[in-house]
């Protein structure tokens, strides 16, 4: 039992003072990811079915790279604070905690893996 | 946490059927939601029958003649019965709204009434709105002035009054809160849609002059920004307002601080 104040309770600990910079964000990179997606689309597939050397030679070229590198990174940040907002939603307590951390390294480290799989293509 | 099932002390067992009118021919049947926490028994879904061509149009003419007539301990709130006060909101036929102004006749089959979801009930169809009202209070829904007090009035355009249309008409019956899934998960937290349209009403009142400290105190991933437009809020409104577009409004004031 906690005698606390219906104000108390409903004011809490105040206010972050943080959330419209992730608002910006998502909404920045929801634009830009429907812009980027779709291109990177049609360029992963017209690749497929393709030979090996193909496949190197399509994405060594800069435009192709540099779109799936951009994919990579702004659709895992996207990723990562969309799913940071869906675990705020629906967990509690030490079990958000966790599970935001765990979006976050899965995130960064997929980012990493593809980066550096594009590098050994591209280079 | 989110809770996909009710707890054991919750779920509704089948209650009394009350016995129809006799010699009615226009007869309509009500179930409605019962629960007393004198009596230590789950809530119940207790059955009526009422004879339509001796009842008033609004589902609160038809909780009135029951009370009155049938069950005196049917409790439920109640004032104006013109949707000023915002006293008899409840869930009827899976929407929340207003009983006194929600016609018998927009409701198609048997009449289904529940209390406000994802609140406590104090008892049948009152829910305890004590949190609502406490996050309401906490957005200071007055005017905050630093100039002195002028000789007259604060004065304000016909503009900037027009600005407060569609805003000022809430009367804080909670319906579009307790329709928000994202207030039901974080009630906690989150504000609700009532209490940010109520924010967002004073944030654009030319007169007021705390309008920093306002979104100072709304700029917060849980307070304002637990809501994703679901608009469920706008949907149900009983007086046609729109505080999914209040909501809005805000965020896009707390972006141009920052952009």
């Amino acid at each position: 039992m906690r005698f606390l104040t219906d104000r108390k309770r409903a004011v809490g600990r105040g206010a972050a003072g943080s959330g419209a910079e992730h608002h910006w964000y998502m909404i920045v990179s929801a634009v830009g990811l429907a812009v980027i997606v779709p291109i990177f689309i049609y360029i992963f597939g017209s690749t497929l079915g393709g030979s090996y050397e193909e496949v190197v030679a399509t994405f060594s070229r800069p435009v192709p790279a540099i779109l799936t590198a951009l994919v990579l990174i702004f659709g895992m940040q996207h990723f990562s604070k969309g799913a940071q907002m869906m675990i705020e939603d629906y967990t509690r307590k030490s079990t958000r905690k966790i599970l935001i951390i765990s979006v976050i390294i899965l995130s960064y480290g997929l980012t990493a893996f593809g980066l550096f799989a594009l590098a050994k293509l591209a280079l | 946490m989110v809770e996909f099932a009710l707890p054991k002390n919750s779920r509704i067992t089948t209650g009394k059927t009350w016995p129809k009118p006799e010699g009615a021919t226009n007869v309509r049947k009500f179930q409605i939601y019962r629960w007393n926490p004198d009596d230590g028994k789950n809530p119940s879904v207790d059955t009526y029958f009422l004879d339509m061509d001796k009842c008033g149009p609004m589902v609160l003419d038809a909780l009135i003649k029951i009370k009155n007539e049938i069950d005196p301990t049917l409790t439920f709130r109640r004032s104006c019965r013109e949707g000023i006060c915002g006293s008899c909101s409840m869930n009827i036929d899976g929407i929340n709204t207003l009983a006194c102004i929600y016609g018998l006749d927009e409701v198609k089959g048997d009449v289904k009434i529940y209390p406000l979801p994802h609140m406590p009930v104090v008892k049948d169809l009152i829910p305890d709105l004590t949190h609502f009202y406490a996050q309401h209070a906490s957005i200071m829904p007055w005017l905050e002035t630093k100039t002195n007090r002028p000789a007259k009035e604060w004065r304000q355009s016909i503009e900037d009054r027009k600005k407060l249309d569609g805003l000022y008409e809430c009367v804080m019956c909670a319906s579009c809160s307790t329709s928000c899934p994202s207030y039901w998960w974080n009630s906690d937290r989150y504000l609700g849609p009532a209490a940010l349209l109520h924010a967002y009403r004073w944030i654009i009142d030319s007169r007021d002059e705390a309008t920093g400290e306002r979104l100072d105190e709304l700029e917060d991933p849980f307070k304002l920004y637990r809501c994703h437009t679901i608009m469920n809020c706008t949907k149900t409104c009983p007086k046609g307002l729109n505080p999914a577009k209040a909501i809005a409004e805000i965020k896009k004031m707390l972006i141009e601080r920052h952009v």
